[in-house]
């Protein structure tokens, strides 16, 4: 393939490829699963996201491709990988087009069943069908399924459609195309006021105007700028980032030239984490076919425009999400933050304006251009525009990546769209935001999200982890979970976050051990206050955010582990309590194991447990056959 | 701008050993040949380092420091900065116990405990005979198996106390 000389060349290649992608349109009708005569071509796409990796997709490519081959179907079928289909818990997902027929939990072995009934003799294989709960009835189409339908995919829009290896692919779903209108109908001004009036806010959490942030770095004065992605997607459970740069990364490189061209820089980075060696892969793959194309480098289209992108990689640094410190980290120095101003709009990487754009908003950009601000700003609620992606994770019923319109609300995503939670235990609260974020109890389900709304009611929109967590999980333990995590990633460099965190962890973990006094609820409050007054940086200013959250929403807790030293949800270890129950048949198990002899009682009689002795080892609770041990 | 090198593959185990493999440090030096020799190619140079030799020893530190031109003081900052980087040999297989939001609410630590106990080590130690490493990760996005461990390259998801030995038996020699 030779570069692409201009703009009439890439539409016309894009013409050509769709038809790479005709078999996956969905078709309208819902009657078009399985024609008695079957299709002649059919394609078979396996997710090849990390998740479906992991549950070994790569294996049910091999088997598929194989079975094919016996079957004497390799004229008629190809098999694909695409990107994250985001029902991550169903895990993995094939899919097969034209049928529209959605495969889940499919293992190397059913590759066979696949190829014979339903390639071969166009019969579904039922047991491989998703039963959806509101039907009570296996489905065959992804349509049909509730965790689907409320879902609304911009920055999603390729993942589970095309094959992310392939630049022709992408072009057929329009990739490139939005650059090559910018380059050609639109002035640097043109772009930035599209882009400040479709509302754009950033998707890395802080939801600052992107457009915004464009016009500072445009109007800097500098003959070299410099375009970052932040990839550095840090939140423990969070997985949109790398979704969309292993199911899409063309997206990404696009939306980088577009913004290079915007502030008039010719150079970008994309700074990403080590700990992604697939979504590395993808974007390495991706750029060198787009070099190849000449859809980077020199004289991009023949218009002129010149844009690069190279690849820098983290090393286990939360802190390198926040922008100055992702700045140090690619000078190559240690991840610290400055303080700021200057904004690294100003004076960014090596002094230089640079705009540091997040994975998930230079995604939707793309999409933006192409189908214009009046479509853009009619999703979403007044002050956020667009759709937001979630990993949802947890104790819910259908873990997995979902984006949905702002303004959807918490119920409707849990409930409707994740399934409802996992088992028989009660919902006790969601996490919003990671570490810098809070706990949002059951009472404020019905909050729409938006930037705003979350930040009121004291946690924050973050990247997008969204963490469901039940009646057995303790909020003081959730707490100190989070804190340890900042403890881990806080860089050291000022006081508040550094010994400040260090207090608050010391008093939650005192509280677990059953050792808290009431004073510690107020010292929590006052310390958590002024470490958001004071810290340097976005990881610290937001780190008390658990604490208060859980402090404002869940306070009962505190005091029941302080004031009765008891762990409502029995976590915490040392403030656990074993009774026996009636049911008890007095088999004498849990006397004899007990390894401080605190347990008494006669044979065939009910037992009792002397609370002051117990060590609450946990081994008479295990080893009763008739559960009559509670905690 | 050195993109081409792979991250994913784990590290050689390499026994305590003052001495720099000649061959190695050849490889690391045709590597940094083609970066420029300054600051900014640090971390990529770490990256390489550590993945040829498993680890970065202080005499690995200072070699690299030579060779861009700046301080060993500056090279141990960031190598001690990055949690990536690594100045202790790792045994020959490394389980690492994904210690993310959604692993830990369906029970990572109860999955880390068990394996500290039968190990006898915690977590960031390696077993005297070298054989096992523990480590504690923080989420590696197969959120939908959690909880989650990686043995070497290998995936177990929906890790349970109880699979611990039957997974530790796959080891056994």
């Amino acid at each position: 393939m030779e570069k692409i000389q201009s703009i009439g060349e890439l539409k016309k290649l894009h013409e050509r490829f769709k038809s790479l992608l005709v078999l996956r349109e969905i078709p309208k009708s819902k009657n078009n699963f399985i024609k008695t005569k079957g299709f002649d071509k059919r394609e078979v796409l396996v997710c090849a996201g990390t998740g479906c990796r992991s549950a070994n997709s790569k294996e049910i490519v091999k088997e598929l491709n194989k079975n094919i081959i016996e079957a004497r179907l390799a004229e008629k079928v190809k098999v694909h990988i695409t990107g994250c289909f985001g029902f991550c818990e169903k895990g993995p997902i094939v899919k097969i087009y034209p049928d529209d027929v959605f495969y889940i939990k499919v293992k190397p072995d059913d590759a066979h069943e696949i190829v014979n009934k339903h390639l071969k003799e166009n019969q579904i294989v039922e047991r491989l069908l998703y039963e959806e709960p509101s039907l009570k009835q296996k489905v065959k189409t992804q349509n049909e399924m509730s965790f689907y339908k409320k879902q609304f995919r911009i920055a999603l829009r390729n993942c589970g459609l095309i094959n992310p290896e392939s630049i022709n692919e992408a072009i057929g779903s329009k990739a490139y195309l939005a650059l090559s209108k910018v380059l050609t109908e639109m002035s640097p001004d043109d772009v930035i006021d599209y882009i400040y009036k479709s509302g754009l806010r950033g998707r890395g959490g802080g939801g600052f105007l992107t457009g915004k942030k464009w016009r500072f770095a445009r109007q800097s004065n500098s003959k070299q700028k410099y375009i970052i992605c932040n990839a550095d997607e840090g939140d423990p459970g969070a997985f949109m980032d790398r979704s969309i740069l292993e199911g899409d990364p063309h997206s990404v490189l696009e939306a980088m030239a577009i913004a290079g061209y915007a502030i008039g820089a010719y150079q970008g980075f994309i700074y990403i984490r080590a700990e992604y060696p697939l979504a590395i892969d993808r974007l390495q793959i991706a750029i060198k076919q787009a070099r190849k194309y000449g859809l980077l480098g020199n004289n991009i289209l023949g218009t002129g425009f010149n844009f690069d992108i190279n690849l820098k990689y983290g090393a286990g640094a939360f802190v390198c999400g926040e922008e100055t410190a992702l700045i140090h980290s690619i000078e190559g120095f240690r991840g610290e933050p400055t303080y700021k101003p200057p904004f690294p709009a100003i004076q960014g990487l090596w002094k230089k304006p640079t705009i540091v754009n997040n994975v998930e908003t230079l995604s939707n950009i793309p999409a933006i251009i192409n189908n214009g601000i009046k479509w853009f700003t009619s999703i979403g609620t007044k002050t956020s525009k667009g759709t937001k992606v979630f990993a949802l994770a947890g104790k819910i019923n259908n873990v997995g990546l979902v984006e949905v319109p702002m303004g959807t609300t918490l119920r409707e995503i849990i409930y409707d769209i994740g399934g409802g939670i996992k088992g028989e235990a009660e919902f006790k609260a969601v996490q919003t935001g990671g570490p810098s974020g809070g706990c949002i109890p059951a009472s404020l389900l019905d909050t729409p999200i938006d930037y705003e709304s979350l930040n009121e009611i004291g946690s924050m929109m973050g990247s997008g982890g969204m963490i469901v967590m039940d009646k057995n999980n303790c909020m003081v333990d959730i707490a100190k979970f989070y804190l340890e995590f900042t403890l881990e990633e806080s860089c050291g460099k000022c006081t508040p976050c550094r010994i400040g965190n260090t207090r608050l962890y010391e008093i939650l973990n005192k509280i677990t051990k059953g050792n808290g006094t009431k004073q510690d609820l107020k010292d929590l409050e006052e310390l958590s206050q002024i470490i958001k007054d004071t810290a340097l940086c976005g990881l610290g200013q937001t780190s008390p955010n658990p604490v208060l959250s859980n402090l404002r929403y869940f306070r009962d807790e505190f005091e029941a582990h302080i004031n009765d030293k008891i762990c409502p949800a029995g976590v915490c270890k040392e403030l656990v309590r074993y009774y026996i129950t009636d049911k008890c048949i007095g088999c004498t198990r849990c006397a004899k194991i007990c390894p401080v002899g605190c347990i008494s009682g006669n044979i065939k009689e009910k037992h009792i447990i002397d609370q002051d002795r117990c060590i609450k080892c946990g081994s008479c609770f295990e080893v009763c056959p008739v559960n009559a041990i509670i905690k | 701008m050195g993109d081409d090198y792979i991250l994913n593959e784990r590290n050689d185990y390499k026994l305590h050993s003052n001495k720099l493999s000649n061959t190695k440090l050849k490889k690391l030096d045709e590597f940094i040949e083609t970066v420029p020799k300054n600051q900014s190619s640090l971390i990529a140079v770490l990256h390489k380092a550590q993945k040829l030799f498993g680890y970065l020893p202080s005499e690995l530190q200072e070699y690299i420091g030579e060779k861009l031109n700046i301080s060993t003081a500056n090279v141990f900052g960031v190598v001690t900065f990055y949690s990536y980087f690594t100045t202790e040999p790792k045994g020959k297989h490394v389980i690492s116990i994904c210690m993310g939001t959604a692993c830990f609410v369906k029970g990572s630590s109860d999955v880390l405990n068990e394996f500290e106990r039968k190990l006898g080590i915690r977590a960031g130690e390696t077993t005297p005979d070298g054989k096992f490493t523990i480590e504690t990760i923080r989420c590696i996005g197969a959120c939908g198996l959690a909880p989650v461990i990686t043995i070497d390259d290998k995936v177990y998801g929906h890790c349970t106390v109880d699979m611990v030995d039957k997974i530790l038996q796959n080891f056994s020699e």
